[in-house]
């Protein structure tokens, strides 16, 4: 039975999507609780209830909204290049996941342990902009079009300096496997001697995924809904699915460069491996919700500038200041 | 298949399963949904005026420079990424090198800076 499924192509095809299912069921399942866990946090920051009313403690709200999505008409605006249209949130929807291929959730565990697996990740975060582009240049409004810009420059900004923060954890790991970068942290998690990187990273994570403070190509108040002002039904839920699938991956990007993946902290219970793992990714994700609850927007101009005049500059010295400590002191890893 | 190419076989079938997950999705819901479009509500939001001229109209030259700026820095990562993996095995020489190529870049960096490429106002 062994042999079928390691040794012929229709056995290995059949192990490889068990294994993709045994990832994405409970990836989706996540982002479905990820909506309700955002309402129910940001209910308690604010001294309200939240949803309660949908089964015990609203506990199947995400599923009443899913049934709700799906029994809507999908709208498709005129003048709008209806295949790109569809397409758009789709595009979204299967980078978000396809993302989570290389992520490793224990010693092994990776779906795909390719050996570029940090320079993936990089690849298919920058194609995230494609589907927002694409969505607002289909729909034919001058919102989702100026959304769709907003959207476009606030990623590509975020995306340089996080380039800059994934080189200088490369160069203290020597490889560009994840499992590696994740071992490479067995002694000292890097959020500590990278301090400042860390801040760097988790900050553009919240930039990337549009995240308040830096939500404006939704800003409610001003242009709506931003590049998704014309999306309906579950062409909607689908730009919405990929955000918040979107959030656990950068949780999870975080948890493995920063704060050493399925790694317990001294090392203290490893055969918990991938409970570690869930539960520092819950806390990112709990980060990124309290940072909802606790900024206001930021502006435009400011935006750009924390982007370019603050976290460019600050991450390439600190990288030229990693690169040079390393020479300096011998501590290189081997390669 | 080539040995290396085992390890990329789970990408090509995550993408297989997320494309078939949207279609299905999208699909499901045009068949689910009654779908009874009319004129008023196909037409573009546009905040209670009637939608006047194409909105994929000329916009901030900003953007674009943003792109252009973002292409080079983007690229320049591109280059660091070989370089930190191995960085041990091509020693000073490799360091001084790469040290020297940033600095030209942040040359460019601080002449943009100071013709003012980088400000929104």
């Amino acid at each position: 039975m062994q042999s079928f499924f390691y040794d012929t192509y229709i056995g290995l095809l059949i192990l490889t999507f068990a294994e993709a299912l045994a990832l994405l069921v409970p990836l989706l399942i996540g982002v479905a609780y990820l909506t309700y866990a955002e309402r129910k946090v940001l209910a308690a920051i604010q001294l309200r209830k939240g949803p309660n009313v949908v089964g015990p403690f609203g506990l199947l709200q995400p599923f009443a909204d899913a049934l709700k999505m799906i029994m809507k008409e999908t709208i498709i605006p005129a003048g709008a290049n209806r295949l790109l249209f569809l397409m758009a949130p789709m595009l979204t929807f299967s980078l978000a996941m396809i993302a989570w291929a290389v992520i490793p959730v224990n010693a092994g565990w990776a779906i795909a342990d390719i050996n570029v697996g940090i320079l993936y990740l990089f690849a298919i975060s920058s194609l995230g902009v494609y589907g927002i582009i694409i969505a607002g240049w289909a729909s034919n409004s001058k919102y989702a079009f100026l959304g769709a810009l907003r959207s476009a420059a606030q990623m590509v900004s975020y995306e340089v300096s996080m380039g800059f923060v994934l080189v200088s954890v490369l160069l203290c790991v020597g490889s560009l496997n994840l499992t590696d970068i994740v071992l490479a942290q067995h002694r000292v998690w890097f959020c500590l001697p990278l301090f400042p990187m860390f801040i760097v990273f988790f900050v553009s994570a919240l930039a990337e995924t549009n995240r308040s403070p830096f939500d404006l190509p939704e800003g409610e108040s001003e242009i709506v809904a931003g590049f998704f002002v014309e999306y309906s039904a579950m062409a909607f839920a689908l730009f919405f699915l990929g955000e918040y699938a979107n959030m656990i991956l950068m949780s999870g990007m975080t948890t493995i460069l920063f704060l050493g993946g399925w790694l317990g902290p001294f090392g203290i219970l490893p055969q918990l491996g991938p409970l570690w793992f869930i539960l520092k990714v819950c806390f990112c994700l709990f980060v990124f919700l309290w940072v909802r609850a606790t900024f206001p927007r930021y502006r435009y101009d400011q935006l750009m500038r924390l982007g370019w005049k603050v976290f460019l500059p600050l991450s390439l010295l600190w990288l030229t200041l990693t690169a040079a400590a390393l020479m300096v002191f011998g501590w290189l890893p081997n390669a | 298949m080539q040995p290396v190419l085992y390890g990329y076989l789970p990408i090509l079938v995550f993408m297989v399963i997320a494309g078939a997950i949207a279609l299905a999705m999208v699909g499901g819901s045009l068949l689910a949904a009654r779908q009874k479009p009319y004129p008023e509500k196909v037409s573009a939001y546009e905040c209670g005026f009637e939608p006047f001229d194409d909105a994929r109209r000329r916009f901030d030259v900003r953007f674009y420079l943003v792109a252009i700026l973002f292409i080079i820095f983007d690229l320049e990562v591109a280059f660091l990424f070989p370089w930190a993996v191995s960085l041990k095995d091509i020693g000073w020489f490799g360091f001084l090198s790469m040290i020297g190529f940033l600095a030209v870049l942040t040359v460019g960096f601080v002449y943009e800076w100071c013709k003012g490429a980088l400000e929104w106002e």
